[in-house]
């Protein structure tokens, strides 16, 4: 049996746990199994046959209303026990990247991160994964009984399986301990695509000249429903908050659609998001290295290129809705 | 307090990635090696800790004799003591594993690694320390302040961030937040001179299964060439009917 965690934020499953179902449904075929999906204050499940489960753990408890990583490790090992999972697929998900090395010592199970196709082999159990920022990929065989992968974000794909599921309700036995941490406060803009989540960023560098300039970048993101970030140095020098520096050393970047906007393409800025599919680059200095490492790019002046673009895609938003 | 910051010796960021014994080994020929960056800001948060509360800070690495230069380096920022366990590091859960004997030998209060390596990037270690040793862990951490054995942290989440209360011992996965770039020290010749000086203990290994086995390595495929537009209704096009990502 294959158990996948599915995410829900504010009760909704979240697609990257669409994402997750529908690799671990290749996993479980590829092994002649099923698929068991755990989900944790969800409102409704019912989507999840849709991409492969043919059985729901719901558990609804207040205790677990707002994250918290023993917690939540806790319960998807107690789901994994009582099921007898083999093999564990979560997201990349910051919480699931906070969970993963707890649940892996909880289960005594090898865990291999950033996986990003179905496993080479079953048996030994060997996964590609990208390492070294995603300079180069590897194959790990997971020695364990147990296994845990983490699926990188928008590497699958969502495919859809139609499943008769069942959902039944689950209710671990958590223990004080689970809640020695106490969360005081969580500042999230609810209003903003989150990088995380996004599937279109634009994305800004040192070439835009200064903070003030940032509305034609916003107007650009807004247009296209996407998230907003920044290379390195825009952080560092304060023009935008560190939650947008992107790159090896800041966020990765695995968004269908990457726009760079004045940004040189250091190798350390690609590192971080060579793993998204798409790749425009607009600068004004055709030598810039990022034209090597874009599919699409506009040599040119910043301040004239993207209000047009916009313009532009406004329109064509218009007449294709 | 006492505080231990775990170490990765990782490749400089620059580095061009290659392998070699039939791509099953990273080549680290011509390879400049450097703290990992992550780890770099939780021990510039551990110096700070040093200075304003009387901290003492060790380091340490699991790995084989060739870390030593990033180990003196850190000495050399300013920590008292490094430790370096004498086996090549080979999964995340056997470096968690050595780590955890000497942290619960020394009784560390605080332990700061880093969010993940920026060579593996397994993000793993210090969520598996946290575990093993039974203490209490934030990940990507952004802001820290202890106080007596109660610990305020601020974590980075999708799309915001959250703050905490929790006791020690803690164990915190930190990155560029937890302090600024412009916190960062470059060590000073006073520095260097010191980390001579101070000790750099190299205890022998546990025993630690590895769960996992990293087989083979393989590079991308060359990137095709750019597709270069010179107006915007060309590259809209483009983008919805070639690429169809809009
Ligand atoms: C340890 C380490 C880690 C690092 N990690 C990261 C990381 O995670 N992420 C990251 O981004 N960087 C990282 N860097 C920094 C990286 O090396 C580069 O310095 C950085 O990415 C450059 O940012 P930039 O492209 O915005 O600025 P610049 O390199 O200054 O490039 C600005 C670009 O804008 C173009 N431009 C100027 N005017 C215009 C205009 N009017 N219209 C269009 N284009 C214009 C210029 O031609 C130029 O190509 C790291 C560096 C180190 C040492
Ligand atoms: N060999 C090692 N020795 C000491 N600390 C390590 C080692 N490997 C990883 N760490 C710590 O664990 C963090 C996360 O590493 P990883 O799980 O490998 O991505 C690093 O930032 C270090 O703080």
């Amino acid at each position: 049996m294959i158990l996948v965690y599915t995410e829900s934020e504010e009760g909704k499953i979240k697609k990257i746990a669409l994402e997750a179902v529908s690799y671990a449904k290749g996993i479980a075929d590829q092994m002649g199994t099923t698929v068991t999906a755990v989900s944790i204050n969800a409102d409704d499940t019912a989507e999840l046959g849709k991409y492969g489960a043919s059985k729901v753990l719901e558990v609804s408890d207040d205790k677990l209303k707002k994250f918290n990583g023993e917690a939540y490790a806790d319960v998807i090992g107690q789901a994994a026990k009582n099921e007898d999972a083999k093999v564990i697929v979560l997201s990349s998900s910051a919480n699931s990247k906070f969970l993963s090395p707890t649940l892996a010592v909880n289960l005594e199970a090898g865990f291999v991160p950033n996986v990003f196709s179905l496993p080479e082999s079953t048996s030994p159990f060997k996964v590609k994964h990208n390492v070294f920022t995603n300079k180069a990929f590897a194959s790990t065989e997971i020695k364990t009984d147990i296994k845990i992968i983490g699926l990188g974000k928008n590497t699958y794909g969502l495919k859809e399986n139609e499943t008769a599921a069942t959902s039944e309700a689950f209710s671990p036995n958590l223990d004080a301990h689970d809640f020695d941490m106490e969360i005081v406060s969580v500042d999230k803009a609810t209003d903003k695509v989150t990088i995380a989540d996004a599937e279109i960023v634009v994305s800004g560098g040192r070439g835009l000249k200064g903070p003030e300039n940032w509305g034609m970048i916003e107007d650009l993101a807004a247009t296209l429903g996407a998230a907003t970030a920044c290379s390195k140095p825009v952080s560092d020098m304060d023009w935008r908050p560190h939650s947008e520096h992107v790159g090896q050393t800041g966020k990765p970047v695995a968004a269908n659609l990457y726009i760079a906007i004045g940004i040189s393409g250091a190798i350390q800025h690609l590192a971080g998001i060579n793993a998204s599919k798409v790749k425009v680059v607009i600068n004004n200095d055709p030598e810039a290295p990022f034209f090597k490492a874009a599919d699409y790019g506009i040599v040119g002046d910043a301040f004239e290129i993207v209000p047009k673009l916009t313009e532009k895609l406004k329109e064509f938003k218009a007449q294709n809705a | 307090m006492k505080i231990l910051v775990c170490i990765s010796h990782v490749p400089d960021t620059t580095s061009k990635i290659n392998f070699t014994d039939g791509d099953t080994k990273f080549d680290t020929n011509g390879v400049q090696f450097v703290i990992n960056p992550n780890d770099e800001f939780g021990l510039t948060r551990a110096m700070w800790f040093k200075e304003k509360q009387g901290a003492t800070v060790h380091v340490i690495n699991v790995g084989g004799p060739e870390t030593e230069p990033t180990l003196r380096k850190a000495l050399a920022i300013g920590a008292d003591e490094a430790i370096r366990i004498n086996t090549p590091a080979t999964d995340g859960f056997s470096v968690a594993k050595q780590l955890a004997n000497v942290a619960k030998e020394g009784a560390y209060d605080l332990i700061i690694g880093g969010r993940e390596s920026i060579d593996y990037n397994g993000g793993m270690v210090p969520g598996m320390l946290a575990k093993l040793i039974g203490a209490n862990f934030v990940n990507t951490c952004i802001g820290l302040e202890v106080e007596g054995d109660k610990a305020t942290a601020i974590r980075e989440i999708d799309g915001g961030k959250e703050t905490l209360k929790t006791s020690l011992p803690l164990v915190v996965g930190g990155q560029k937040g937890i302090v600024e770039e412009s916190d960062l020290r470059i060590p000073n010749m006073r520095g260097i001179m010191q980390a001579r000086k101070k000790p750099l203990n190299v205890k022998e290994p546990v025993e630690a299964n590895s769960e996992t086995n990293t087989v083979s390595f393989e590079k991308p495929a060359p990137k095709g060439s750019i597709k270069l537009v010179d107006n915007v209704d060309e590259l809209i096009s483009l983008l919805h009917n070639e690429a169809k990502v809009i």
